[in-house]
């Protein structure tokens, strides 16, 4: 499926998750907003404390509350990085 | 005679007892090198996605913030110095603190001042008791570093970057600040070899990359000046981190060698011990038939006599 962006999701100690999805929601110190497949070089600092969503392809959701982090969108990809990163206390609800 | 080998069983119990120490200080040692090796890796990701983006960045944005500009005059440096917090590893401290006294000598013979900051009770005690002034030095951690101690550092050593050493200037903000940023750590090459090494931390240099041709435009949120203040100190934390991580690796891999020579040593000196403990008993044994020999033979010939 082309219409997917792999998307890594690191913080300082590990890689924590790593994938292909649809979509990446993540806010940043400008507001929210959303990485599809195709999205525009982008450079972002995420606004603290905050939430990244990651939208699967079977409509699962895996989010992640995250600080100190940045979004770095490339042709490759997505890459979150993270100072702390640990999933969200809402990941039960959304599967 | 008795008593010689009364020693020599001593010595031997005693080389024993030691060797059972060295022996398990090794094994725990290999099961630490492979256990750091493991968070070595683990934070490769991180490292060089931090990377990427800042030379991303770096060849967007204008290039003019303090920490990436050298200073015009350089009075002070900074100098971070990486040792373990307890010893029994081989050579491994000695090492990394004749690489930072190489590099002080190379800076002070530029006519530039020291301030030294160590991490690890050994680097720590190595100074105090030459009553070397220490600008800061951070302890109980060199084995298993977290990211939150490579970030306690990171502060203080930024702090001190930012001030600067410029106070004689006009610019006195009571701080006792430093222009450039070196760190000596201890760079895990292979499990036999280990080397120490001083790098630069700040100023960086950012590399300026021609092969890819030109880089994507890219939109910056928020802005790029923004984004270089915040994610600066961050890529020096995260290099402090990656030293002490490396640094960790080195200590166990140092400390699993010195301990299985020691062990090995422990064991050709038990042998030894045994065998000259043997011969001694032996030699013992020997003289008592030969007197009692002896004495038969002198007892009879008495008789004889008679």
């Amino acid at each position: 499926m082309a219409s997917q962006v792999h998307v890594e999701v690191v913080s300082v100690e590990e890689k924590v998750w790593s994938g292909e999805a649809d979509m990446l929601i993540a806010r940043t110190t400008e507001g929210e907003l959303g990485v599809m497949p195709g999205h525009a070089p982008l450079l972002g600092q995420l606004a603290e404390p905050s939430q990244v969503r990651i939208k699967l392809s079977g409509g699962g959701e895996e989010a992640y509350d995250v600080s100190g982090g940045f979004l770095s969108v490339t042709e490759n990809g997505v890459t979150v990085l993270a100072e702390d990163c640990a999933p969200a206390a809402t990941q039960a609800t959304a599967h | 005679m008795a008593g010689q080998i009364q020693s020599l069983r001593r010595r031997v119990r005693s080389t024993r007892s030691t060797a059972k120490i060295t022996k398990a200080q090794e094994l725990v040692a290999t099961s630490r090198i492979a256990k750091a090796q493991e968070r070595v890796e683990a934070a490769r990701p991180y490292a060089e996605a931090i990377t990427g983006v800042l030379t991303a960045l770096a060849s967007n944005a204008n290039v003019d913030h303090p920490l990436l500009v050298p200073r015009q005059r350089v009075r002070r440096a900074g100098v971070l110095v990486v040792t373990s917090d307890r010893g029994l590893a081989g050579a491994y401290n000695a090492n990394a603190i004749r690489t930072a006294e190489e590099l002080i000598a190379r800076l002070r013979a530029d006519g530039k001042q020291v301030a030294l900051y160590v991490i690890g009770r050994k680097g720590a005690s190595y100074y105090r008791f030459r009553n070397r002034e220490v600008a800061g030095s951070w302890t109980g951690f060199s084995e298993r570093p977290s990211f939150e101690d490579a970030r306690e550092v990171g502060q203080t050593l930024i702090e001190a970057f930012v001030a600067g050493a410029d106070d004689a200037d006009g610019n006195a903000d009571g701080v006792q600040g430093v222009d450039e940023l070196h760190v000596v750590s201890t760079q895990f090459k292979s499990l036999m070899t280990q080397e120490p090494v001083a790098r630069f931390l700040a100023p960086m240099q950012v590399e300026e990359r021609e092969e890819s041709g030109p880089m994507p435009a890219y939109e910056f949120e928020p802005e790029p000046d923004e984004l270089l203040d915040a994610l600066l100190p961050k890529y020096i934390n995260t290099r402090i981190y990656a030293a002490l991580l490396d640094s960790a690796a080195s200590e166990s891999a140092s400390r699993r060698r010195a301990m299985k020579s020691a062990t090995d040593n422990a064991q050709e000196m038990i042998r030894t011990l045994t065998r000259q403990m043997n011969s001694a008993r032996q030699a013992a044994i020997t003289q008592e038939i030969s007197e009692i020999v002896g004495g038969a033979n002198a007892l009879a010939a008495a008789g004889d006599e008679v």
